[in-house]
């Protein structure tokens, strides 16, 4: 019996985490973000040289099959690093979809790409989750009409993978679709609009009689969503607690005054059992299926809601420079308010959670 | 991660539920009360027997003998609890770990046996009114008169004291000393002449503390523990062991699962409750809640079966656990709208107003064992390297 990582487990996360800490530190973030790159390529290499695009891709295509586990313990150190890459879509849900349902051919077409850090996919199953301003895709003869919604990585891809109203998964090239950028407050991801106009598109065969690889696609990207909050918000409370030890007022440091410590304590209570949580829900998809749907739901619920609270206290905590440009703590603030919302809000996601064990129907 | 526990250990829960079945009807009811009978005595006999209770206590104090193992004492305590037949027990979870460690080998032979058997009952002297946070304030004094201490004070929120044979107590013995190294560690009989026990009826309308006072009670010197002016960290030992078990995670499933039967079997105008958005949305964001301290406990047992110390994952299991336990019996007591004001001979009263019951009793256990606040500053302090409060000089405000 062993809860926890492994030796390889950590030494994994500490070598993104060490190299995005040299590599992406927040001058190279904001820098990226002034200039609405969303993919900065000396960073993509560097994540490359480690494997990162191909961590759940199979190894017959690429990748380094490794498991959802090793996938959230990088999607914690990005959020860590509020690094501006495309990794939640691009590297595990479009894997996801296309090791689940794609044909040979369209895995052996795309794969290798992403697993290499070649080619990027964008993913949009939000209408499939919760539809806003009637957003949604018909098909006819293979052909997509339609509209998808916060297509996430969708600014930097190649291709989407994008659901029909029936549930159906499909990738389309990017160049024969029209898309545009959603402007969002956290501007180290991008999400587009896409809009499709009798769109040539291949279905994903093994979507089409079946919802399960469309579920589990989105239960990966909400995993992802709840790691990378867990490591922004770690991020946040981490710098909150330096700047308690070493801001002075009142010929004290902050952090011994028990109105900032108490903040500091409850941020550090709340977040840490949701290191447990996401280890276990990401551990769960192999492990313990029966359990994986819920677990994901509930790994993104409450890692939004713990992830808003310590983002806001972590921001109080700094006092006025936390409101700042300056201190750049408003990326890793607005990081975790850009997870709350996508795939699912967590009242949306709490509801899905709700019928995953039979509550109601 | 690996959740399986392995052979040995899955060999070790098979003789487990075979004992249960077997001889679990021996068992008293779960949760009687007052003074403990004499079939809980034998249940708790033949537990010590069969290495289920005082498992690591050593054979020549009475116990099963056992090397400590974490996973087992996990698995004995899961599948008690699963079969919800009475757990064993070694007699006060804060005493004897402590005399085991710092106990003089008279004392050990003395007290150990009978407490492990449930034949002498312990209560706890250390809270005073003026001493509660600030614990190593107390004055209590106990002054030294030949072989004697004679002691005069008073403590409160004593659990317990008028169904116990024995105190563990904490008495001033060197008034000039600093307040951390004046302190001493003693163990008396409850019936040492000189001792008035007043119980002290708390909001839900039970006694479970007391208000106990000393005039004069002469105590043998051989009874200390430690030595003079050691009793602070002879009481911090058992400080540790009563923090480990407020907050359990267990108490929380069990909670949760009875309001889900709740949600499904109550209604409002005809609808059970479960159809409620509002109240569901509010079930799922405690199981979110729930789950994390569940998983959080596995991460402790893993930790603890390496002999390593948890840290922060272990800190903040009684501020949350005693915050969760609480906000589910609010919960059930809002559930149950205006049924959930019923109390005690009240009809159509649900689970004997249990519910309220706990959310009154639970507000107790978040302020005892070292109230929500201290354990910020400790998490803040310890787990997180943040500074003390600066020291007032005594007299200053």
């Amino acid at each position: 019996m062993e809860f926890g990582l492994t030796e390889e487990q950590r030494m994994l996360q500490e070598s993104v985490s060490g190299y995005l800490g040299s590599a992406c530190a927040l001058p190279r973030v904001r820098e990226a973000a002034d200039a609405n790159d969303t993919k900065p390529a000396d960073v993509w290499e560097g994540l490359a040289q480690l494997g990162v695009q191909g961590i759940v891709t199979p190894e017959n295509h690429g990748g380094v099959g490794l498991s959802m586990l090793e996938a959230a313990l990088i999607a914690e150190s990005l959020g860590g690093a509020a690094a501006p890459v495309p990794f939640v879509a691009s590297c595990v849900m479009a894997p996801v979809a296309l090791t689940q349902a794609g044909s040979a051919e369209q895995r052996e077409a795309w794969l290798p790409r992403i697993a290499s850090g070649e080619a990027v996919l964008g993913v949009g199953l939000t209408e499939q989750i919760g539809r806003r301003e009637s957003a949604g895709i018909a098909v006819d003869d293979g052909r997509l009409t339609g509209r998808a919604m916060f297509v996430l990585d969708g600014m930097d891809a190649d291709a989407f993978i994008v659901a029909d109203n029936d549930g159906a998964m499909h990738l389309v090239r990017a160049t024969d679709t029209e898309r545009r950028a959603l402007t969002t407050i956290d501007r180290t991801r991008s999400v587009a609009e896409v809009v499709f106009d009798s769109t040539p598109a291949q279905v994903l065969p093994g979507s089409v009689a079946d919802r399960e690889p469309l579920l589990a696609t989105i239960d990966a990207g909400r995993l992802m969503l709840a790691a990378d909050t867990l490591g922004a918000a770690q991020t946040m409370l981490d710098q909150a607690v330096a700047y308690a030890k070493e801001r002075r007022q009142f010929n004290r440091v902050i952090g011994s005054f028990q109105a900032v410590k108490h903040l500091c304590a409850e941020m550090a209570a709340a977040l840490e059992p949701c290191r447990s949580l996401v280890w276990y829900a990401a551990h769960a998809v192999r492990a313990v299926p029966e359990e994986s749907r819920l677990m994901a739901c509930h790994a993104k619920a409450h890692l939004s809601e713990v992830g808003r609270f310590v983002a806001r206290t972590a921001t109080e905590v700094h006092g006025g420079m936390g409101f700042t440009d300056l201190l750049g703590l408003h990326y890793w603030f607005k990081r975790i308010g850009f997870d709350r919302q996508l795939l699912g809000a967590p009242e949306i996601v709490r509801e899905e959670a709700a019928v995953a064990q039979g509550w109601i129907g | 991660m690996d959740l399986a526990y392995g052979e040995e250990y899955e060999t070790f829960r098979d003789e487990v539920r075979a004992f249960l079945a077997e001889r679990g009807k021996e068992a008293p009811p779960q949760f009687s009360r007052g003074k403990s009978d004499a079939k809980a005595r034998d249940w708790q006999r033949t537990l010590i027997e069969h290495g289920y209770a005082a498992r690591t206590i050593p054979k020549e104090y009475g116990g099963y003998g056992a090397e400590p193992d974490v996973l087992k004492a996990h698995i004995i305590a899961e599948e008690f609890a699963k079969a919800r037949v009475r757990a064993g027990h070694i007699g006060d979870d804060r005493l004897v770990p402590t005399l085991l460690e710092l106990g003089t080998e008279e004392q050990k032979r003395a007290y150990i046996p009978p407490t492990i058997r449930g034949e002498m009952r312990w209560c706890q002297g250390y809270s005073e009114p003026n001493s509660g946070s600030d614990l190593a304030s107390l004055s209590t004094r106990a002054e030294l008169d030949g072989d004697e201490f004679v002691i005069n004070g008073q403590k409160i929120w004593t659990s317990g004291a008028q169904h116990a044979d024995m105190m563990f107590c904490l008495v001033r013995t060197e008034p000039d000393a600093p307040k951390h190294q004046g302190i001493s560690y003693l163990l008396f009989s409850m019936d040492t002449p000189g001792i008035d026990v007043r119980p002290l009826v708390t909001m839900t309308g039970e006694a479970t503390f007391n208000e106990v006072f000393f005039t004069d009670v002469r105590v043998p010197a051989s009874q200390i523990v430690g030595r003079r002016g050691e009793g602070w960290y002879v009481a911090n030992a058992t400080l540790k062991h009563e923090r480990g078990g407020l907050g359990d995670p267990n108490q929380a499933e069990t909670r949760f699962l009875h309001i889900v039967d709740m949600m499904r079997n109550e209604t409002i105008d005809g609808l059970p409750l479960m159809e409620y958005p509002v109240y569901r949305d509010r079930l799922l964001k405690l199981q979110g809640q729930m789950l994390a301290m569940r998983f959080n406990g596995m991460r402790i047992l893993s930790h603890a079966i390496k002999g390593e110390e948890p840290g922060l994952p272990r800190w903040i299991v009684k501020l949350n656990g005693c915050e969760m336990n609480h906000q589910m019996a609010g919960m059930a007591v809002d559930l149950m709208g205006e049924l959930g004001v019923l109390y005690r001979g009240s009809p159509h009263i649900r689970d004997g107003g249990l519910w309220q019951q706990r959310y009154m009793l639970d507000l107790g256990l978040i302020i005892g064992g070292g109230t929500a606040q201290i354990q910020k500053n400790l998490i803040g302090e310890r787990a997180l390297g943040l500074p003390k409060e600066p020291k007032i000089p005594a007299g200053q405000s």
